[in-house]
């Protein structure tokens, strides 16, 4: 694979499907860019008009869009938190050898599978229904009032919502790290006189840290465009309290019609997680080399 | 100090008896090898001496006093592995402080003893890397100095050198001879190669699907093997086993020669053969000789003997070095 010939003939072969992912990418992030400086609402089609940056600075300098950005930051930090803790004690407990352990396994997995409609339809009637909820039927048996989560805390709601169902994938990321620890470092460290605590934290824990890392990264990609639970279950409300730069956008679009400010707000979108990708690939690049 | 007794250990996964009950005295300052073919069990007793495994029944002694139901960390024994199980992520300085570290020492006192295990083994300029950096020999040296800074009562070996390439073998061997003098701490190692057994053992322990066979000196078992497998398991290249009449004639089952107790001549001979394979070593010949009513027969020769294959020669066994057999394996004397 290393003449002259053979490289002409692999960069051929390989130049169609670049050539169509940069076309699947470049044309809408164009035309966004461009819509970004337009003048450009849905109700008056035709009237577009050349904006300048004027829809940059309305959003920017729009309230809901610091909030949006808090809540964008406070979903992907708190699902990171329940989803990395849950999931190595999760991955912990079932890598212990139980009867059924196949059954569990599936049973943990089983949330990764329900697409995040049905998940936030199903916690937002069965489970945070303040007057049908199985939560809120545990609250008054216990002689407590009900809380009604997606009104007095919409965005612990959704956080709770997403991290049940990123659960599955970080505890199945860690399982398998946890499984691949060798048998007789765990010895090792046995005989050296670690107890079950310092071997978690001397031997598990930095044998997790690569799988961790992992974790973040994927999860991080997902958790800032969370939308369908926030549509789902609370409409980015009350008032913009659960709303993120996700909801953010798609409220200007097709809630305001407003296709101009939506592109900035996107393009504002695309340059934050472009820097937020920076930060962790630089951080997550140190650990994968060492 | 750190004497071990085994007393009637049995060991059994399920119905399977892994170790039948088994009794073995090990002395202080001992040089203790098990060894035996892969699967024979050596490992598995390893382990029910560290506490890595529950014994079944019997009890384990350690300097006199039953550890049996103790965890291994508190039997005072340290263990290296075959896979050497450094920890990577810690620096080879933070690999031998772990067991300091866990029985919670000032942080001076558990650098000095760093530095002396380090000084012991010749990794004082290799402290701070961490263990992916270092060569097969220096793993196998940092995973010794964390069991020696413990100062423990007894080592344990586990296959430590199979790993390594033969040359570095040869060294890391007369290296644990060497610290095992200079410790003067009983050591139980466990190997597959007759050669490691014989040649840093005190005390070898050969065992057979979970049998002791013979427990003795290296040059005990190499004179009086009491039976066939021990036989036919120490020394190298094996000894001929030679059955039929020409054993019967000896008043014996199986006849054992070892290669070289048998004398070669280009004519004469009490039996003839032609040669086969000649492997010619320098300092030895080993001769490959096919025979007509005996089988194949190994012969060591000089390294000066000039035979190849298809010579006729003549072979005069050593009568006063012969092993006889009964039809149950075992040594008549």
């Amino acid at each position: 694979m290393a003449t002259q010939n053979s490289r002409t003939a692999a960069r051929l072969m390989v130049a169609p499907s670049v050539i169509l992912l940069f076309i699947w990418m470049i044309v809408p992030l164009g035309l966004t860019i461009y819509f970004s400086f337009l003048r450009y609402n849905l109700l008056m089609p035709g009237t577009e008009q050349w904006a300048g940056l004027l829809n940059y600075q309305f959003f920017l300098t729009d309230p809901a869009f610091l909030t949006a950005l808090v809540n964008t930051v406070m979903i992907v930090v708190g699902v990171l938190a329940i989803t990395i803790v849950g999931g190595v004690l999760l991955a912990l407990l079932l890598d212990q050898p139980v009867i059924g352990q196949g059954i569990v396994r599936l049973l943990v997995i089983a949330p990764f599978f329900v697409m995040p409609t049905v998940t936030a339809l199903v916690w937002k009637n069965m489970f945070m229904n303040p007057v049908n909820g199985l939560l809120a039927w545990l609250q008054t048996s216990m002689g407590f009032t009900p809380h009604d989560w997606l009104a007095v805390t919409p965005l612990a709601a959704i956080i709770v919502i997403v991290a049940w169902q990123w659960l599955p994938f970080a505890t199945l990321i860690l399982l398998t790290a946890l499984q691949s620890l060798d048998e007789e470092q765990k010895e090792a460290a046995e005989m050296d006189g670690a107890g079950p605590v310092s071997r978690f934290f001397y031997l598990v824990l930095p044998h997790l840290s690569r799988a961790i890392t992992v974790v973040i990264l994927i999860e991080t990609i997902f958790l800032l465009s969370v939308f369908a639970e926030i549509l789902v279950t609370t409409n980015g409300g009350p008032g913009n309290d659960s709303t993120n730069i996700a909801y953010l956008v798609y409220a200007q679009a097709l809630l305001q019609f407003d296709v101009g400010g939506a592109s900035a707000g996107g393009v504002v979108a695309v340059i934050l997680a472009n820097i937020v990708a920076l930060f962790l690939l630089r951080a997550i690049g140190k650990t994968l080399e060492a | 100090m750190g004497s071990i007794t085994l007393q009637r250990v049995n060991k059994a996964f399920g119905d399977l008896t892994v170790i039948p009950a088994i009794d073995l005295e090990i002395a202080d300052g001992e040089f203790a090898v098990f060894v035996g073919p892969s699967g024979c069990g050596k490992s598995t007793l390893l382990r029910l001496i560290a506490g890595l495994e529950d014994v079944t029944s019997g009890a384990i002694l350690i300097d006199g006093k039953d550890t049996t139901a103790l965890p291994p960390a508190r039997r005072g024994l340290s263990m290296v592995f075959q896979s050497y199980a450094l920890y990577p992520h810690m620096s080879v300085r933070a690999n031998i402080a772990f067991p300091l570290k866990m029985a919670r020492l000032p942080a001076a006192e558990i650098e000095a003893k760093v530095q002396a295990a380090a000084r012991t083994l010749n990794l004082t300029d290799y402290l701070d890397r961490k263990p992916r950096q270092l060569s097969g020999g220096q793993r196998q040296r940092v995973a010794i100095g964390r069991a020696i800074v413990r100062q423990p009562e007894a080592f344990l070996f586990d296959e430590p050198l199979s790993n390594l390439d033969a040359a570095l073998r040869v060294q890391m061997r007369l290296e644990i001879s060497e610290l095992h003098q200079a410790l003067g701490t009983t050591m139980i190692y466990v190997t597959h190669d007759q050669v490691e057994a014989m040649t840093m053992a005190d005390k070898i322990v050969v065992l057979n699907r979970g049998n002791i066979e013979q427990v003795g000196s290296p040059l005990d078992l190499y004179r009086r093997p009491d039976n066939l497998f021990v036989a036919g398991f120490i020394g190298s290249p094996k000894m001929n086993f030679i059955t039929g009449p020409v054993a019967a004639g000896l008043d014996c089952h199986t006849l054992g020669v070892r290669p070289e107790h048998i004398a070669v001549s280009t004519g004469g001979g009490l039996w003839t053969g032609t040669v086969g394979v000649a492997e010619h070593l320098g300092s030895d010949t080993y001769l490959h000789i096919h025979t007509e009513n005996l089988g194949t027969l190994t012969v060591r020769a000089g390294g000066e003997i000039m035979l190849g294959h298809g010579d006729t020669v003549g072979l005069t066994p050593d009568m006063a070095n012969l092993h006889k057999f009964d039809d149950k394996g075992r040594a008549i004397r």
